[in-house]
């Protein structure tokens, strides 16, 4: 039961990790119909500027401001040197383009950081836990996580449904030739809109960084998770990364969990470690393919 | 003069439409464009509104040329664009769709507000929480020239306007332009209905083959009525 419950908190903090990663690249993917693998480079460049600024300048409390400036700064550059070009071209164009962006943050990263990971400390203030229930102890510091993951799914939801920026966001790729002819710059929108997934990226690298090791390669990991929490969710809502982040989350975190033990009530217990470690880590492909099979536009497509 | 078109050409692609079209619009005054299909009238507005940018020939706009520039900067100078289509936003709600674009960069005495847009348009009032797509055409015709009337334009340019409505709506929709018209705003305005266009316009733009082939007064094109409307089929 205690398990159960802590196996829930963490998959619902790795849900709103992924949130943060997949709101971006499903308004990019959604709007503007790039693909952009280098999504998970902004979120590395997050966790290493978060890392080194918090080991050589001193302190988590600035790493996060300079996190989410470095991811910004990187993605609005990405977006006017690279990604605008590429608006007009096919999807395998984009794909070439941003795998390049990828191969040059990583190199560059080992080219100036080096190719050992770097560890992040967590702030003296979060380090500690909270007992949640009697005999339930759980670290604050996920806990921070989850409520600014939570704070910034409402700030997200408010900007869509609530200003005139979410709006033409809404008004949906189909009708970018109008938006313009209504005296919208949708060059600078797009750059905004790019710059903020950005952000968010980088807001999630560096809040991942004191949980895990920051190193080079962690965004293609999360990046595969990411596409599958959009694909999911609906490619182009806000809602359906939440959705979609929370479904991804809770399967992969409690699949790894519990599909071992499930295992063994029917088989020797070897035979079990190793099928249900190879079926923790397929979960979420095989909810992706049930999902697609069910509402093959995802579960709240674009607009819907 | 408010717009002056000098012998602009266009194309899409390899397929030139526009062979030196010329069109003047001074300041408080309505124009038409007037033809067959594929003569070259939507490309004409497309062309002004830097959508499909003129290869050559010059557009000025308040004495200031604004070809080539993007179709953004040319909006903001005062052009609001009822396109062909009407292309509302289906996702928005019926307020959305007038708010999300909304602006008042001329500075107008009196800018429009959504107010005075349910008040031109009482059954978008009615619906303003919907969402536009669940509207009926003519609905949706009324909130595209909302839409850009929100935009605070000193020139409103109507693309088929009132194409494939009811006939009690269509009459709404030309009541609402005389309404403007008498307010002073200038409008550019592509249709099929001479009736409504003599009673509505000062002058008229015979558009055929890419080219300007006729233009004059409402007097003149009653005068001429019969051989013009041979020439753009009605």
């Amino acid at each position: 039961m205690q398990l159960l419950f802590e196996q829930l908190l963490n998959g619902l903090q790795l849900s709103l990790t992924l949130f943060l990663l997949a709101a971006g690249l499903t308004l990019v993917f959604g709007i503007m119909g790039v693909i952009n693998l280098a999504h998970g480079s902004l979120y590395m460049v997050g966790a290493y500027a978060g890392a080194l600024v918090a080991s050589k300048v001193g302190g988590f409390w600035l790493a996060v401001p300079a996190a989410l400036a470095a991811a910004a700064v990187v993605g609005v550059a990405m977006e006017l040197l690279v990604v605008r070009r590429l608006y007009a071209r096919d999807h395998l164009s984009q794909v070439l383009a941003t795998f390049g962006l990828i191969l040059f943050f990583n190199g560059i990263i080992a080219w100036g950081v080096g190719r050992a990971p770097l560890q992040m400390d967590m702030p003296t203030l979060l380090s500690g836990f909270v007992e949640l229930a009697p005999g339930l102890p759980y670290p604050t510091y996920r806990l921070a996580v989850m409520a600014v993951g939570v704070v910034v799914a409402l700030g997200l939801w408010y900007v869509i449904a609530r200003t005139r920026l979410g709006m033409l966001i809404r008004a949906g790729s189909d009708k970018r030739e109008m938006v313009s002819a209504l005296g919208v710059d949708i060059a600078g929108l797009f750059t905004l809109v790019f710059g903020l997934g950005a952000l968010l990226a980088g807001l999630a690298g560096v809040m991942v960084g004191p949980i895990r090791s920051v190193q080079i390669g962690m965004g293609e990991q999360v990046l595969i998770t990411t596409f599958v929490v959009i694909v999911v969710g609906g490619i182009g809502s806000i809602r359906g990364a939440f959705v979609g982040a929370l479904l991804i989350g809770m399967c992969d975190t409690l699949g790894r969990a519990y599909a071992p033990m499930l295992l063994k009530l029917w088989l020797s217990g070897p035979l079990a470690d190793g099928l249900g470690a190879s079926l923790a880590s397929i979960m979420i492909y095989l909810v992706m393919a049930v999902a697609l099979v069910l509402r093959p536009r995802g579960l709240f497509p674009a607009g819907g | 003069m408010m717009l002056s078109v000098q012998s602009i050409d266009a194309a899409y692609g390899d397929a030139q439409a526009l062979f030196g079209l010329s069109l003047d619009i001074k300041a408080g005054e309505a124009v038409t464009l007037i033809g067959r299909n594929g003569m070259g009238k939507t490309t004409t507005i497309r062309a002004i509104m830097g959508l499909t940018p003129p290869r050559a020939g010059a557009i000025h706009f308040e004495g200031q040329r604004i070809d080539g520039l993007k179709p953004h900067e040319i909006a903001r100078r005062g052009l609001g664009l009822v396109p062909e289509g009407r292309q509302i936003f289906v996702h928005l709600s019926v307020e959305e769709n007038l708010v999300a674009t909304a602006a008042n960069r001329t500075k107008g005495a009196t800018p429009w507000t959504l107010a005075r847009i349910f008040n031109l348009f009482p059954r978008l009032a009615e619906r303003r929480a919907q969402s536009a797509g669940t509207l009926s055409g003519g609905e949706q015709q009324m909130l595209a020239i909302g839409r850009a009337l929100m935009t605070n334009p000193r020139l409103l340019i109507l693309d088929e306007a009132t194409e494939g409505l009811a006939p009690l709506i269509r009459q709404d929709i030309w009541n609402c332009l005389a309404a403007l018209r008498a307010q002073g705003l200038s409008i550019l305005i592509v249709d099929r209905n001479l009736d409504e266009l003599m009673r509505l316009a000062d002058r008229h733009n015979v558009v055929e083959k890419g080219r300007v082939v006729w233009s004059g007064t409402s007097q003149e094109l009653a005068a001429e009525r019969e051989r013009i409307e041979q020439r753009i089929g009605v």
